[in-house]
């Protein structure tokens, strides 16, 4: 028989007792070592574009690439948002800007509405020939732009939507529906059925159960197909330099324009300035909505 | 009037066969338990019931009107579920009114009737907090008031206290049937949990692979078992099955254990109908329907041997065996037996059950 007696057990100093210790081995600092290296590593460009940016151009000639600068000045920055020149039009980038915007937020918007929309249909409303539809759209994701140009070029057209800024936000509704609808189908799979059965019980109808119970629940994955599209749309060139027409042109292909200008010495100060700005508003919303998209997911939590 | 009758009930998932042909009426106020292992189709028959899949045949009627065709809400029934299925991003108050604002009921009777809902389940406390705030039996009671709301004289319950733990299980059994006294609705409940069809039914339907097996009061089910099924799903411990021949000799009709001699004597035993001399058979015994005994009066004895012990606190389980069967006896959790010891545990004829070697059926 063992007795459980109160006190002090006596032991050897030496003998494992309580926590293992932790303990600093060399591998570790090779790790941690390895790990910070690679970081500063990735990050030169950064640091190359910041300082570039904040220098004046002879002294972007004068000096070397990684040497901070003597005397900071915003002025690349200013000249890059508003005075800019490609071509003949020397308004900077913010035109651009304001077309982004104008193309990003209601694709955005429209993308998530319907592909939330056809995920919760394919996921709780079990129709005929929903697997096949599904099937198809998934394999939507996997096919070329290059493959599709030319005929949506010759579709939009004869709808009149050619080189408007209606066409170019169809475009990019239209092409994030596979990721986005495979996304918030899975979401509304994941969820117990019974929920949507209790919704029915109590009479609610395909959109009652739609907008008042799936979508609120829908914040963690929301964020998701919201950090994918504003990324997305926000970074494309390609369908912006073919859909969107001269007027529209988002601010990646006035970057680009810039950039590549041909007359005189390239101004690196601006360009890098230029760069930064466009690259900015991914930047912002992946650091705001990443710290969101955490919280989402534990307040979304359905057991407990 | 809340009878609900289900006819000639077809269900099946692509050539899956579910259910088939299947009949059941539970009376107006009735508690109706439907208890089976997972799989047996209780939980799609109740899925019937509320209309929430689809019946490949037969007919559904819900206080004499035959709701076939009907949508869940028009069926007049409310729903519990297993894992609560609460409504995660409103509050309890959002949930109780939920059902009430899709059929646009005015504001003052849903009121009146969360109150009462609310009164009668004792989560008045509760009403401004969201599922995720309540415990599990909290969220249940919730769940329960959703139903309760809805002033129907049908409850649908599917498996409601699967997921609570045991303490908790017990007491909201407690909960539910004084609820059912209190109201005096129809109510069908889906477990496989024995104990809570024996203690909450008014009657049992024991189903396996999509048949009613039996149905009858839960006393019946378990002194009377139609089958081997039946009698061995119901009950905990379950029931011990000895295998043996009819042996009929001077009158006295027996069953002669397999491999042995033992002759353990049938008499008081009410067969439904007489069966043949060495016909096979299996000797069903209850483990509280044996003790230990030291007379051989009667011969009605199974002689054992002790092979393990497990306390239970209030009593104790002796395992034993005869021939190569293995035998439980509920015992006094003072008695004390040796491991290899021999026990003769005696029995009443009258109180065990017989069954076919072959099909299963009650003799």
């Amino acid at each position: 028989m063992s007795a459980v007696t109160a006190g002090t057990i006596e032991r050897a100093s030496d003998e494992p007792w309580g926590p293992l210790p932790r303990r600093l081995s060399i591998g570790r600092i090779g790790l941690y070592a390895f790990l910070v290296i690679s970081a500063a590593f990735f990050l030169i460009p950064l640091y190359v574009m910041v300082i570039t940016s904040l220098k004046t151009m002879p002294e972007v000639l004068a000096s070397n690439v990684l040497a901070p600068p003597q005397a900071p000045t915003v002025q690349p920055w200013i000249d890059a948002w508003l005075h800019a020149c490609t071509g003949g039009d020397c308004s900077g980038l913010h035109p651009g800007f304001f077309n982004s915007v104008k193309i990003t937020v209601p694709a955005v918007i429209v993308s998530i509405g319907i592909s939330s929309l056809t995920g919760y249909a394919l996921s709780f409303w079990n129709y005929k020939g929903a697997n096949v539809f599904f099937l198809l759209l998934v394999f939507g994701a996997f096919v070329p732009y290059q493959v599709v140009l030319y005929p949506l070029i010759l579709a939009l057209r004869t709808a009149h939507l050619f080189s408007t800024l209606a066409g170019i936000i169809i475009i990019h509704t239209v092409f994030g529906m596979p990721v986005l609808v495979l996304l918030f189908r899975n979401f509304y799979v994941g969820l117990p059925i019974e929920l949507f059965k209790a919704a029915r019980v109590d009479g609610a109808g395909f959109w009652q159960t739609f907008f008042r119970i799936m979508l609120p629940m829908s914040l963690p994955i929301t964020v998701v197909a919201l950090i994918l599209q504003v990324t997305g749309i926000w970074n494309d060139f390609l369908f912006g330099v073919v859909f969107a027409g001269r007027d529209n042109w988002p601010m990646t292909v006035q970057l680009n324009n810039i950039v590549h200008t041909t007359q005189g010495v390239p101004e690196y100060d601006v360009n890098m300035a230029a760069t930064i700005l466009t690259a900015a508003v991914p930047l912002i919303i992946y650091f705001v909505s990443g710290r969101l998209f955490v919280r989402g997911i534990a307040a979304g939590a359905v057991k407990g | 009037m809340a009878q609900v009758s289900v006819r000639d009930l077809d269900v099946g998932f692509g050539s899956l066969k579910v259910l088939q042909k299947l009949n059941v009426t539970a009376e107006d106020g009735e508690f109706l338990v439907l208890l089976g292992p997972s799989g047996c189709g209780k939980s799609t028959l109740l899925n019937a019931i509320a209309g929430l899949l689809e019946i490949n045949g037969g007919q559904i009627f819900i206080g004499g009107k035959n709701v076939t065709w009907e949508e869940p809400k028009d069926r007049g029934i409310g729903m519990v579920f297993q894992s609560y299925a609460l409504y995660p991003r409103m509050t309890v108050e959002g949930n109780l009114t939920f059902g009430l604002k899709m059929a646009r009921v005015a504001k003052d009777e849903i009121q009146r009737r969360v109150a009462r809902a609310a009164g009668i389940l004792q989560i008045q406390d509760l009403l401004k907090r969201r599922p995720s705030e309540l415990s599990g039996g909290q969220r249940q009671r919730v769940a329960i008031g959703r139903a309760l709301v809805r002033d129907v004289g049908v409850f649908l319950f599917d498996e409601p206290l699967s997921n609570l733990d045991a303490k908790l299980r017990t007491e909201l059994r407690v909960e539910i049937k004084k609820l059912h006294q209190q109201l005096g609705s129809t109510m069908i409940y889906v477990t496989h949990d024995q104990i809570e069809a024996l203690t909450l039914a008014d009657r049992i339907a024991v189903m396996n692979g999509g048949i009613i097996q039996q149905l009858a009061p839960p006393k019946e089910i378990y002194r009377r078992p139609v089958n081997r099924f039946v009698a061995g799903f119901v009950g905990s411990p379950s029931m011990n099955f000895i295998e043996g021949k009819i042996s009929k000799a001077a009158g006295n009709v027996g069953v002669k254990l397999n491999g042995g001699d033992t002759t353990v004597s049938l008499k008081g035993y009410e067969f439904s109908g007489m069966p043949d001399d060495g016909r096979p058979v299996a000797l069903g015994v209850r483990p509280e329907q044996l003790t230990p005994t030291s007379t051989m009066n009667g011969a009605a004895y199974l002689p054992l041997r002790v092979s393990l012990i497990d306390p239970m606190g209030a009593d104790s389980l002796l395992w034993g065996t005869v021939g190569s069967d293995m035998v439980s006896i509920r015992i006094g959790a003072e008695d004390h037996y040796k491991i290899g010891e021999g026990v003769n545990a005696g029995f009443d004829p009258a109180l065990v059950s017989l069954f076919d070697a072959q099909s299963g059926e009650r003799v």
